[in-house]
């Protein structure tokens, strides 16, 4: 077998499989079909294409990394017959709604294959073939994979610079062509509109713009000049490099004050989600990344935060008070942290997946309850709290998205401050002993009640702060609108970022909140990302995108310590 | 010994105890004011207590997937209700099929086992896809990331099934058959509600004897009592984790398919996760781990569910107990969580970890 000209079945096989499951996965349910409508190069390249492609690119690249001591031709070769294989499925596909859907459309029968299979619809066939008709079309489709599966190799055989401008130019490329609405919105406000007519047009990048993106973000990728002023910064002396960060940070608050201007009103509402997922995030971090208490019911003080600011300050029939937005913010918050003791209390002495499940269910109660007509003459039951005012800042109503961003961006920061400085204090490091241990914890003198509350109360403040925000946001707020998704959200989130890393809260936010929020076209399947997401990333990089040191020792230590498969949760039952 | 006891009281467990009584005490307030009250007929408790029981029966047959699995690998299956769901989902086109054919009038009992062969086949295969690819290569990792990755495999079956049988609410035909009502101790049930109360209790009892009888059950005890040793003593663990996930999906299945029978709401993407969230609650009540415990505490479930609203809620004064049902069942999972960790039936969760 160890023939450099022989090809290896056995490898084509398993990826070319692989690849082609993925592709049928994602025409079966719908995606490719879905992702087809919306073009990203003229009218010649759509995500759905982008997504089609992927099984079959990987398959050859797979391929080709596992066989890439034999001769580059055999190399090459095999990832066309990786290719060719991942193609199998999408033929059996295609044939499959050729014959019982299309055939059998409108006929009476006992079973219409259409009505299980939603999504095998002809316009998925229509778009697998290009619409060049089932024949002509299938035998485009299988040398379009095939030649994808080799394009897979290209990223093993090339050299490596090579390879990585490749990449970053497609990614660019099609990036661009994916956000072109924020992009031209963004050049727009800064240039003109002309560039953006110019750029793109009916959402999708021109041809001759994407060929110069293309060119020049390749160019930029051979001749990497971001890596040489990399080296330059670590050259600099101690003293330099402080004040470079410190300058760093003001120009970055300040492009962070200056950006609602340029992105006009939907990605200022984009922006204010992240920021309040990002307050949401950094409580929840103090909770679940430091404190190690992993709470799925994090949406309960949110809930609680924006129901108090909602009874404070409504002109409706169920306001109170009629306090103004900045009176009622420390008293939600208050009620927060009064909350967090609460619900903390009964779980004290509940560890792990225990303590997940019933925070969860404490979670779903107050939904739950607040749902009901029990308590209804308070807080409206199903109809909820109406005519919560917008906050009114020395006489300015904050009534626009980029006004509320500034809030957000105020309650974020404030959140990271405390964050970062209960980190370094002596509670930060009583959560940390206590995630790594509670029982040495305790013998070690920490009182973990008193830690453990002033955790979730914490925790719970941010959250209820960002509720507050989010109801004078809003100005109307239901009771079905806080499920569980906030939780699993804002878990998300500081998972995917890194557990116990604030930078890595924003990037979770970004990716998890602002992703999603741009992308609102696809967000029948938002969902099903996220979870093919945390699936991806618990398997590939369990400690997230931006880590958190210690954090990534431990998880590093875990896996290695173990024996493959022996022994496993083997801490669990010390 | 009194100065002792004192200096030993944390005043955590005095609040705990407290808040115990109270809320026992609230119970039995409720119920005594509901029986004082005396508003519903021994016919309509026989009805809720019937209903409850062919509910719980489903929760149980779920329960024992969370159980099995827990049992094992220490870890909470949380996607198990997807498991049900993608049984009970696939299975409805079947049943529909069927029904338009004749086939379900002729031959029920047929058909009934055809859905649930089906269903189970499906759950299985989910359940079997779900270990291999979310959870066997997370095997070493810290529990947290198996959780984690579990959650994240909830939404995606969610979804993906979402996205290839749409997100329309689909109905299981009523069999002509079973909607007659039989008398038991003198009280009118519908037969459908028996037959799944019996074919559930069928299942649970095989389950049990393939657990207790056969070969691979026994290595599975011995691989949830000491994983290493079991390896030592030539148990090949890969073989017994596959085949608890698979007999736990199978179970799953049908339950997915009883479920159809008797509740006309109909089954969607979204199906699983309640019932799911409930069926751990069972698990929970009968001992985590705990096999006998988790058919009971899912019938002990269904039962308090069905007649708590009327029985205790109502008691305590609140209107519209009804709408509180859901939040019934995460109560007492709050409850015993608090009261007895280790669940009604369940002593070994105190030795492992309380």
């Amino acid at each position: 077998m160890n023939n450099s000209k022989s090809l290896d079945w056995r490898v084509i096989a398993r990826f070319g499989l692989l690849g082609g499951i993925i592709a049928f996965y994602f025409s079966a349910i719908g995606m490719v079909e879905t992702f087809g409508q919306r073009n990203l190069v003229s009218t010649w390249l759509s995500l759905g294409h982008v997504l089609l492609v992927m099984g079959s690119v990987g398959a050859g690249y797979l391929t080709a990394r596992e066989l890439k001591e034999k001769n580059t031709l055999t190399t090459i070769g095999s990832s066309l017959l990786a290719g060719l294989v991942s193609s199998v499925f999408m033929v059996l596909l295609i044939v499959f709604v050729q014959l019982l859907v299309i055939r059998t459309a409108g006929e009476e029968a006992a079973f219409v294959w259409r009505d299980m299979f939603v999504s095998m619809s002809p316009q998925l066939v229509a778009f697998l073939t290009f619409g060049a008709g089932p024949v002509t079309g299938t035998l485009i489709m299988v040398a379009f994979l095939t030649l994808m599966g080799g394009a897979g190799s290209l990223f093993v055989l090339l050299p490596t610079k090579l390879w990585q401008a490749l990449l970053s130019s497609i990614i660019w490329t099609l990036g661009i062509g994916l956000f072109s609405e924020n992009v031209g919105q963004i050049i727009q406000e800064t240039f003109s509109r002309d560039i953006v007519k110019a750029l793109f047009s009916n959402k999708s990048l021109n041809p001759l713009p994407a060929a110069l993106i293309f060119i020049i973000t390749f160019a930029v990728g051979y001749f990497r000049t971001h890596e040489k002023a990399k080296s330059g910064w670590v050259n600099l002396p101690q003293t330099a490099q402080k004040q470079g960060r410190i300058v760093g940070i003001v120009l970055g608050i300040a492009v962070l004050l200056y950006l609602p201007f340029i992105v006009g009103s939907f990605l200022s509402q984009a922006l204010f989600m992240i920021g309040l997922y990002v307050m949401m995030g950094l409580g929840l971090n103090i909770v679940v990344g430091y404190a190690g208490l992993l709470d799925l019911g994090y949406v309960a003080f949110f809930a609680f935060g924006a129901y108090v600011m909602g009874i404070l300050t409504s002109t409706g029939p169920l306001g109170v008070s009629n306090l103004n937005f900045w009176t009622a913010l420390p008293i939600a918050t208050l009620a927060g942290i009064i909350w967090g003791v609460v619900l903390g209390f009964p779980v004290l002495r509940m560890r792990g997946d225990y303590l997940a499940i019933v925070t969860l269910g404490f979670g779903e109660i107050i939904r739950i309850m607040a749902t009901s007509n029990w308590l209804a003459p308070f807080e409206g039951g199903p109809q909820g709290v109406l005519h919560i005012p917008n906050p009114e800042f020395f006489g300015f109503i904050m009534n626009t998205p980029q006004s509320m961003y500034y809030l957000v961006i105020a309650g974020s920061l404030l959140a990271a401050f405390v964050t970062i400085r209960l980190r370094d204090s002596r509670l930060g490091r009583q959560w940390m002993a206590m995630r790594e241990d509670e029982d040495v914890a305790e013998a070690m003198g920490i009182n973990l009640v008193q830690t453990k509350l002033l955790a979730f109360a914490i925790g719970a403040a941010f959250s209820a702060m960002s509720g507050a925000i989010f109801a004078a946001r809003l100005g109307n707020i239901f009771p079905h609108s806080f499920n569980l998704l906030w939780s699993i959200n804002a878990l998300a989130l500081i998972i995917v970022g890194g557990l116990g890393s604030i930078p890595g809260v924003i990037v979770g936010a970004l990716i998890l909140v602002g992703l999603p929020e741009i992308l609102r076209e696809f967000a029948e399947y938002r969902l099903l990302m996220y979870g093919l997401l945390l699936i991806i990333m618990m398997l590939v990089k369990p400690e997230g995108f931006i880590p958190e040191p210690t954090r990534k020792r431990e998880l590093k230590a875990g896996i290695d310590d173990q024996i493959p498969g022996a022994g496993t949760f083997g801490e669990l039952e010390s | 010994m009194l100065k002792q006891f004192f200096e030993r009281l944390s005043w955590v467990d005095v609040f705990l105890r407290l808040f115990q009584i109270l809320i026992i005490a609230a119970i039995i307030i409720g119920i005594f004011n509901t029986i004082k009250a005396d508003s519903y007929s021994s016919e309509q408790w026989a009805t809720l207590v019937f209903a409850g029981l062919a509910q719980g029966s489903i929760y149980a047959l779920i329960a024992l997937g969370y159980t099995l699995v827990y049992g094992i690998l220490l870890m909470i299956n949380f996607a198990h209700g997807e498991v049900y769901m993608g049984g009970a989902f696939t299975a409805v086109f079947l049943a529909q099929y069927l029904a338009n054919t004749g086939f379900l009038e002729r031959h029920p009992v047929l058909a009934i086992i055809a859905l649930i062969l089906l269903a189970a086949g499906v759950s299985t295969g989910i359940a079997l896809l779900l270990e291999r690819v979310a959870y066997r290569p997370l095997r070493g990792a810290p529990r947290l990331v198996p959780l984690i990755t579990a959650i994240g495999a909830s939404f995606a079956l969610q979804y993906t099934f979402r996205g290839l049988y749409g997100a329309e609410f689909r109905s299981y035909p009523e069999i002509p058959s079973l909607r007659v009502n039989v008398n038991v101790f003198g009280f009118q049930v519908p037969l459908v509600q028996l037959v799944v109360l019996f074919a559930a209790i069928t299942l649970m009892l095989a389950l049990y004897l393939w657990v207790e009888r056969t070969k691979m059950g026994k290595a599975m005890r011995a691989v949830s009592e000491d994983k290493d040793v079991a390896r030592l003593m030539g148990i090949d663990i890969d073989k017994v984790i596959v085949s608890t996930f698979a007999v736990g999906g199978a179970l799953a299945g049908a339950a997915g398919v009883f479920n159809g029978l008797f509740r006309p709401q109909g089954v969607y993407f979204f199906m699983g996760f309640f019932p799911g969230l409930k069926a751990f609650t069972a698990a929970v009540l009968g001992g985590i781990g705990n096999v006998p415990g988790a058919m009971l505490g899912g019938l002990f479930l269904g039962v308090i569910e069905s007649l708590g609203p009327n029985l205790i809620v109502e008691g305590l004064g609140i209107p519209a107990a009804n709408q509180l049902k859901d939040a019934f069942a995460f109560t007492m999972l709050v409850l015993i969580l608090i009261i007895r960790p280790q669940g009604i039936f369940g002593e070994r969760l105190a030795e492992k970890k309380a």
